[in-house]
């Protein structure tokens, strides 16, 4: 376990250290605005802590606390904070094979999986730094994001308002940022784009956390946009049914031929 | 109360059902190549989409300006290939900044 602990941090590097801790700082600020809303609203001290272990997804977290602040039923709260949280299954699809084999590492990987560790994962090629990068960034925003829920429970109202500070538009730019270079291929970008706009446009008329949900209906665009674009793959010879070999491949990085987006 | 704490755990037990239903599939089936790019692409934009949603909404109404401003100027730079802390620093920057002269 340690041999494999001093490994990991000898994989990450410096800069994935440094972005890593920033975003558990980030989280760790609005894990303190989380508990301090929820014994506000009356909760008790210890229910967004236990909500930040067991359930440990601060969208749905956020969700559920302000359904029974508003006076809605906890079933209700329940199945809105369960849609939203119906995304982590093509997450865990799509980044399983980083959290290994073994029924332990199995659990605590699974309940790993969350927006950052995904998007940290999804960002990195080689399978080694994805799993370093996928095992520190989850475990680092367990800690943080669980700390940072105990003080603002305890601290009270000191930092409710963490929107003063901007840290709503850090939170989306944090996983924009890690996408960014999955959207260079221009059949993701145009599908995720369509995606984003469905998401924004049943955001009306939808109850919270079927929206993002829907921006999946725009995944066929993906197919659409690679039949036009047939290239070379070393690990399928049938090129033909790759839509793109350089789905999360930095293009410049690489040296493959140019792509839209990139400047 | 226990009805509280009941449904939170419940929240906890579905979620964790939904990671590790994704992560036992993953093991369990030989995807194709083909599938696997898909799945990547279905992760990209469920991500872009949450993105989207929580730059531009709140609760159920619109966040206000200053949050999707820093949130796309963060979005320039990360493009720019700016360091991912100058991106998300900067954002964070914008919209508290922007909150600051009044505009929200």
């Amino acid at each position: 376990m340690r041999m494999w602990r001093s490994r990991l941090v000898n994989r990450l590097g410096r800069d994935l250290t440094r972005d890593i801790a920033l975003v558990c700082l980030a989280d760790g600020i609005v894990g303190v605005s989380f508990g301090a809303i929820s014994v506000a609203v009356g909760l008790p001290l210890w229910l967004p802590m236990l909500l930040s272990v067991v359930v440990f997804a601060g969208a749905s977290q956020f969700l559920f606390v302000a359904i029974i602040a508003a006076g809605g039923s906890p079933v209700a709260a329940f199945a809105a904070g369960f849609l939203v949280n119906a995304r982590h299954l093509p997450f865990g699809l799509a980044i399983g094979e980083v959290v290994g084999s073994g029924w332990f590492r199995r659990i605590i990987g699974s309940q790993l999986i969350i927006d950052e560790s995904t998007a940290f994962a999804l960002a990195e090629r080689e399978p080694a730094r994805r799993r370093a990068a996928f095992w520190s960034c989850g475990i680092a925003l367990f800690f943080c994001w669980n700390i940072g829920v105990v003080a603002g429970a305890f601290g009270g109202t000191v930092i409710t308002d963490t929107d003063a500070f901007g840290m709503d538009a850090a939170f989306p730019a944090v996983l924009l940022a890690l996408v960014m270079p999955s959207l260079n291929d221009r059949a993701t970008r145009f599908a995720a784009i369509v995606g984003a706009v469905i998401a924004v446009a049943v955001t009306p008329v939808l109850p919270a956390g079927l929206p993002v949900l829907m921006s999946i209906i725009a995944l066929p665009l993906v197919l659409i946009g690679s039949t036009k674009r047939r290239r070379g793959h070393p690990a399928t010879p049938d090129s033909a049914t790759t839509y793109d070999a350089s789905l999360r491949v930095d293009s410049t990085e690489t040296g493959e031929p140019g792509q839209a987006g990139t400047p | 109360m226990t009805q509280i704490v009941l449904w939170g755990c419940l929240l906890g037990v579905g979620t964790f059902g939904f990671r590790i239903a994704g992560v036992s599939l993953k093991s369990k089936l030989r995807l194709s190549e083909r599938t696997s790019l898909l799945i990547t692409a279905a992760s990209v934009i469920l991500l872009l989409a949450l993105v989207t949603t929580s730059s531009l909404i709140d609760a159920d109404h619109f966040a206000g300006w200053a949050r999707p401003a820093g949130v796309a100027v963060g979005g320039v730079l990360a493009w720019r290939k700016a360091p991912f802390v100058v991106v998300v620093l900067a954002a964070a920057a914008v919209a508290a900044g922007l909150r600051l002269v009044g505009v929200s």
